[in-house]
């Protein structure tokens, strides 16, 4: 893997264009599967990750060919920026053969396994043991691929993480743990969940190498998750990377929010925008945006048309692929 | 043909295979320096060393879900879990998580991971580390589960299920441990000769009844089988061995045969795998049938301490002798 030398620890100024472009992919797709399900075209129970693409984009674009992830119920920002074609989520999303699960896994349970992506899940904290598996495969092998983990603030109280985190220290496996902090354990704020304010200190106490950055600023994000890996790549143990996010939209699409500030979303947009932060630092004009946007809306729109287009399951589909 | 006992098979199943495969190691708790707790993998660290022989901290849900995410990278990890009953503490990975990721994943991942773990009552552990849970995990499509009672059965399907590339929950009974029996030999690269998942064993031919037993049973309902001979009653005994896939056609083919059937299991007998078996029986059997099909199995209470009180909870060889006696019209005093 000579590309490892070869990726730079920051973002070319080229390619953060790119940058800007994926994370407003990311968002129009979202803001399509809301719009769909509204309509009452998807089933099922969905989440989007909208305030959250630079997250997804900055850790996603920081990996090498052949590092795997694993995502969460919130997991589309993570499968798109894996590199899953839009057609075939929203394929998924529409419980087609075409989708990335073949229409048995769902918003909640997108695998592409070509392109690294080892499962959303959802049961929260249910992937962390499995990264740390994949990655002690990796030690065990001795091949220089990294395991990396989304989840969120919620999953910080659950048993999988500290019995995944703890034995990823204890036997040093290439693992990223990324916390995507948007403060928010479904309805349940973190001040309520958590006794602790800084969630990193749950790492620290396993003897985790731990790192922050502004989850809404991209290129902090991938610098901050470049080192990680580069850390966890070169033997020295896993690392926990908190990213400081905010949730735009409610736990699941319909969620009214009656237990959060009216104003607050409208607020965090205003001023935590990662799409604006990238913008305004790069210097793309309102032209040069209204391009992308158009660019982008196309690709999400012709991913609704594939789907629909897609093929149905045989209902007695359901009793294939229970076993091997 | 050597002779193991239980313990030595199940040791030599997972060794043969590690010797074999580079893929395959097993992890769990105490299972290295000491050899785990019931002395199954005794010998394995100076064999394999510390990275294949891997003690864990007390960490069900991360033992389970490390094995499972090993395997889902192409490994065969073998992860013991000392007791069944903390096979609920790993459960979250094992039923949402092991036994369905090929599913959600539209069959694009395989899960090639045993969950070997053992339990049984009879030297008055108390309630939180003898109960038999089989029932539990072959209630969840996507799972094998495997309960061997011999020897030579365990071998052979113990590797077939660390080949096997779906997982496996693997019994093993904390009594049969020192039992010995003949295994087969092994053939000239070394290898065990599997048995396959899904096979049944006739223990035992007989023409009156026909006793379905797993684990312990098996041995009880073999000296039942005895007994109920000195009475004029001619038993077959049959262990499913594996309980998912069942071999429903062994079973009931014997059942056509005999006319009459015994299901017997340590555990609970309310709501618990012989229930399974004689609805299968009733529905593919029902015209054979000349008795009401008896379970035999504990009664329905947690295992208590007082060993006269646990003796008096879980199933033996008379209890089954009662049952066979009944279905023949016999009275069994």
């Amino acid at each position: 893997m000579a590309k490892v030398e070869e990726k730079r620890g920051t973002l070319g100024k080229g390619e953060l264009k790119d940058v800007l472009r994926e994370m407003l992919l990311i968002r129009r797709f979202e803001e399509k599967v809301e719009e769909r399900f509204r309509a009452g075209e998807l089933p099922g129970f969905l989440h989007v990750a909208i305030g959250q693409e630079a997250c997804a984009v900055g850790v996603c674009r920081a990996l090498e060919d052949g590092d795997v992830i694993s995502s969460t119920h919130r997991a589309h920002a993570h499968t798109l920026a894996k590199g899953t074609h839009p057609n075939e989520l929203m394929a998924e999303l529409y419980g087609k053969t075409e989708g990335c699960s073949h229409g048995y896994g769902g918003s909640m349970h997108l695998y592409d396994v070509q392109h690294g992506n080892m499962g959303a899940n959802a049961v929260i904290g249910g992937g962390l043991p499995h990264v740390t598996g994949a990655a002690l495969a990796f030690q065990m092998r001795g091949e220089p691929r990294v395991a990396v983990a989304f989840f969120g603030d919620g999953a910080t109280n659950i048993g999988t993480f500290h019995e995944a985190l703890n034995l990823a220290q204890l036997w040093t496996v290439p693992a990223v743990f990324v916390l995507e902090d948007n403060k928010w354990a479904e309805s349940t704020p973190e001040k309520q969940h958590s006794p602790i304010r800084d969630l990193s200190e749950r790492a620290k106490a396993f003897g985790m190498k731990a790192v922050k950055a502004d989850g809404q600023d991209v290129e902090a994000v991938f610098k901050t998750t470049r080192q990680a890996l580069e850390h966890a790549r070169s033997g020295k143990g896993p690392v926990f990377v908190h990213l400081d996010t905010v949730r735009f939209s409610g736990h699941y699409i319909g969620d009214p929010q009656v237990y959060r500030r009216k104003d607050e979303a409208k607020e965090l947009r205003a001023t935590r925008d990662p799409i604006e932060i990238l913008r305004g630092r790069i210097g793309v004009t309102d032209d040069e945006l209204g391009e992308l946007d158009t660019e982008v809306i196309e690709i999400v729109d012709a991913s609704v048309d594939f789907a629909k287009n897609g093929t149905d399951p045989a209902p007695e589909d359901a009793l294939k692929n229970i076993y091997a | 043909m050597p002779e193991l006992t239980y313990r030595e098979a199940v040791r030599d199943a997972l060794a043969t295979a590690m010797r074999d495969d580079d893929d395959v190691f097993i992890m769990g708790e105490d299972i290295a320096e000491m050899g785990g707790s019931m002395g199954v993998t005794q010998g394995m660290l100076a064999e394999f060393g510390p990275e294949r022989v891997r003690n864990t901290p007390i960490s069900e849900m991360a033992l389970a879900g490390t094995a499972i995410g090993a395997a889902m990278q192409g490994m065969r990890p073998v992860a013991e879990i000392m007791y069944e009953d903390f096979m609920t503490l790993a459960a979250e990975q094992v039923v949402n998580q092991a036994a369905k990721v090929r599913y959600m994943s539209g069959g694009q991942i395989t899960v090639p991971v045993v969950f070997r773990t053992q339990g049984g009552a009879g030297w008055s552990p108390g309630a939180q580390h003898a109960q038999q849970l089989e029932a539990w995990f072959v209630h969840i499509p996507g799972l094998k589960v495997v309960f061997a009672s011999t020897p030579e059965d365990v071998r052979g399907l113990l590797w077939s299920s660390i080949y096997d590339d779906n997982p496996v929950v693997f019994f093993e009974h904390r009594t049969l441990y020192p039992i010995k029996g003949n295994v087969p030999p092994k053939n000239a690269a070394g290898q065990i000769e599997p048995i396959p998942i899904g096979v049944a064993r006739v223990h035992r031919e007989g023409e009156d009844v026909t006793v379905i037993a797993t684990g312990r049973l098996v041995h009880e309902s073999l000296k039942a089988a005895e007994e109920a001979e000195q009475r004029g009653v001619s038993v077959e005994v049959v262990d499913p061995r594996t309980l998912q896939p069942l071999d429903e056609e062994t079973l009931v083919n014997s059942v056509k045969k005999t006319n009459r059937a015994v299901i017997a299991h340590e555990a609970v007998t309310r709501m618990g795998f012989g229930a399974e078996v004689t609805s299968v029986l009733q529905y593919q059997a029902f015209d054979w049938l000349d008795a009401p099909i008896e379970r035999v199995g504990a009664k329905f209470a947690p295992l208590p301490f007082a060993p006269v009180m646990e003796q008096f909870v879980v199933p033996h060889a008379e209890d089954v002798l009662q049952a066979i006696l009944r279905t023949v019209g016999k009275n069994g005093n």
